[in-house]
C-alpha cells in the first residue's frame, strides 16, 4: 500500500516524517499523476485558502473528489479537516469544501493564535493521553449522524472518522507521537486488503 | 463539565504556526484593499505595515509600527493569518500589537531600530515572533530571545535578490558544516557564531535550525521565489515585490504558484509570461542605508 501526503502548501514535511515513523514510506502528491499513484492520502494543516486554491491550479481537486467517492482512506488535519468538511462557517464565500465528511467546521473556532493551545486528549482506542497541539484550530459545529466521535475538547468533538475519512482539529504531526498515524495507515491497509 | 487544562503561547504552538505557513507565501500590505488582493491571490499570510520598504527607504524619515486601525481593518477584511511589524528592541509596540491579536509579530529591520544594544525579550510574550538574520550566529541569537520562525534578511525594497541569496546561503552553509564538526570543534563555533552552545549542539544533532526559517527581501519574480525554496528557503516573504510591480495581482498569484512548484522549471516558465514590470530594481552598492545591517 503507498500512502501519500499532499505537498501543496503547510505542514507536509512533518507528516511524511510521522508516517516514516509509523513505518510507511510516503510519497509527495502534488500533480493529479502523483494522486493517481497512491492508494491512501493525508491532507495536512496548513491555510485552507491556499490550499483549496492550490488544488484547483494543480488540476487536482476533481481526481481528488473521484477518488474520495471511491472511499480512499484519508486522514485530513486542521485545514485537511476543513477541506474535507461539508460546510465551512466563518470562511471566504468562495470557499469550496468537498464534503467528504458529515461535518459543519468553523475556521478559527478557538479564536486567533494567541488562544492557540496544547493539551492532553482521551482518545477513543488509545491506551494513555494523546498530546494534542491546536493551532488556530477550526471547531466542529455540525457533526452528522454517520460520524463517530474519536475525542473531543470541552464537549466539542476534535477526531472524527466516517467510512474512511478520518480528520482532525488538532495537529498529531507536530506531536512527535506517531499512533493516530499509524492508527490510519492500519485501517487504511485492512480496506484495502478488503476491497481485493 | 470543567474546562480542559489548555497551554497557550507554548514553544509547540507558536512554531506550530509557522509550519502551516510553510510553502507559501507572505504579503506586505499597507491597507485592507492589498490585503484582500493578497489573500484572493493565495498568500499564507499578510504582514501588515505602514509603508512598504521601498517607500521607507524613499521617503525616509522614522519608520514605526502601524496604526492599530489600519491592523484592525486588515484583520477585519481577511481570514489567514494577520502579521505586524515593530521596531528592533520596542517591547511596547509589540505588548500592543499583541493587544490587538496580531498573529505573529516581526521585530523588523526594516522599521527604524528603537534599542541599538538590545532585541525584545520575546519569552515574556503569548504571541509568537519572527525576525530577520544575516547569518547563523544571528539567527540563534534571535531563537535563544524567543523568536520562533527566521526569515533570511536580504536587502528589503530593492527588488534584488543578491543580498538574500548571500544570507540564505551563509545560514545553511554554516548548518551543513556544523553537521561535520567534531564535540570539541562545537565550542569553537559558539563561540564564533556568539551563539549558546546548546543551541549549536542541538544543529550538530539535527543538521537543521530549531525554528522554520523563510526567505525576505528582495524577492521580485517567481524565478526569485524558485531560487531560495532551491537554496533551502522554506517559504518566503515578499514585500515591495508585489504592490510596487505594474501589475500586483497577477504577480502576486504567479509568486504563489511559483513557491509551491519552485523545483518545476516547465510550470515556472508558464506562470512567469506576461505578468509586466517588476517592481523597479536598486543596486546594493549604491544604497544610502542598508537595512540588513540594523540588528545586532
Amino acid at each position: 500500500m503507498k500512502v501519500g501526503v499532499l505537498a501543496l502548501q503547510g505542514a507536509f514535511a512533518s507528516h511524511v516524517a510521522t508516517l516514516t515513523d509509523a513505518g510507511a514510506t510516503p510519497i509527495e502528491v502534488r500533480r493529479p499523476h502523483d494522486l493517481a499513484e497512491v492508494d491512501a492520502l493525508v491532507v495536512p494543516g496548513g491555510e485552507s485558502t491556499t490550499m483549496s486554491m492550490l488544488l484547483d491550479i494543480a488540476e487536482l481537486r476533481a481526481p481528488l473528489a473521484d477518488r474520495l467517492a471511491d472511499g480512499m482512506p484519508t486522514f485530513g488535519t486542521c485545514a485537511g479537516m476543513i477541506l474535507l468538511a461539508v460546510e465551512v462557517l466563518d470562511g471566504r464565500s468562495d470557499q469550496r469544501s468537498l464534503g467528504a465528511i458529515d461535518l459543519d467546521v468553523r475556521r478559527n473556532g478557538y479564536g486567533r493564535q494567541v488562544d492557540s493551545f496544547e493539551t492532553d486528549l482521551e482518545v477513543d482506542g488509545l491506551d494513555g493521553t494523546f498530546h494534542g497541539v491546536f493551532i488556530r484550530a477550526p471547531v466542529v459545529e455540525r457533526v452528522g449522524p454517520d460520524v463517530e466521535v474519536l475525542a473531543e475538547v470541552d464537549g466539542r468533538p476534535v477526531l472524527c472518522r466516517q467510512g474512511n475519512v478520518l480528520v482532525s482539529a488538532f495537529h498529531p504531526e507536530l506531536a512527535g507521537d506517531a499512533r493516530i498515524h499509524r492508527r490510519f495507515l492500519e485501517a487504511a491497509f485492512a480496506s484495502g486488503t478488503a476491497a481485493t | 463539565m470543567s474546562e480542559t487544562n489548555r497551554s497557550t503561547g507554548t514553544q509547540l504552538v507558536k512554531r506550530g504556526l509557522a509550519e502551516m505557513l510553510k510553502g507559501g507565501v507572505i504579503m506586505d500590505v499597507v491597507d485592507a484593499g492589498q490585503a484582500r488582493i493578497a489573500e484572493d491571490a493565495g498568500a499564507t499570510a499578510v504582514m501588515a505595515l505602514e509603508r512598504v520598504p521601498s517607500d521607507i527607504r524613499r521617503d525616509g524619515g522614522v519608520a514605526r509600527m502601524s496604526d492599530p486601525e489600519m491592523i484592525e481593518a486588515i484583520k477585519e477584511t481577511v481570514t489567514i493569518p494577520v502579521m505586524a511589524k515593530v521596531r528592533i528592541g520596542h517591547f511596547a509596540e509589540a505588548q500592543i500589537l499583541e493587544s490587538l491579536g496580531v498573529d505573529y509579530v516581526d521585530e523588523s529591520e526594516v522599521l527604524t531600530p528603537a534599542d541599538e544594544a538590545h532585541h525584545i525579550d520575546k519569552w515574556a510574550f503569548t504571541v509568537p515572533f519572527v525576525c530577520g538574520a544575516t547569518d547563523l550566529g544571528e539567527a540563534l541569537r534571535r531563537i535563544s530571545e524567543g523568536a520562533c520562525l527566521i526569515r533570511s534578511k536580504g536587502e528589503a525594497g530593492t527588488g534584488n535578490i543578491v543580498e538574500a541569496v548571500r544570507h540564505l546561503r551563509s545560514i545553511l552553509g554554516d548548518l551543513r558544516r556544523i553537521t561535520q564538526a567534531d564535540s570539541a570543534e562545537l565550542f569553537d563555533w559558539a563561540k564564533r557564531l556568539q551563539a549558546p552552545l546548546p543551541l549549536v549542539q542541538e544543529i550538530a544533532d539535527t543538521g537543521r535550525l530549531p525554528v522554520p526559517m523563510f526567505c525576505a527581501g528582495g524577492i521580485a519574480t517567481p524565478a526569485d521565489a524558485s531560487l531560495v525554496m532551491q537554496l533551502g528557503a522554506e517559504a518566503v516573504f515578499v514585500g515591495s515585490g508585489i504592490f510596487k510591480s505594474d501589475d500586483p495581482a497577477p504577480r502576486a498569484r504567479a509568486i504563489v504558484e511559483a513557491t509551491t512548484n519552485f523545483a518545476d522549471p516547465t510550470l515556472l516558465a508558464k506562470v512567469s509570461r506576461g505578468l509586466g514590470d517588476a517592481m523597479p530594481g536598486l543596486e546594493i552598492g549604491t544604497l544610502e542605508t542598508r537595512l540588513a545591517d540594523r540588528g545586532w
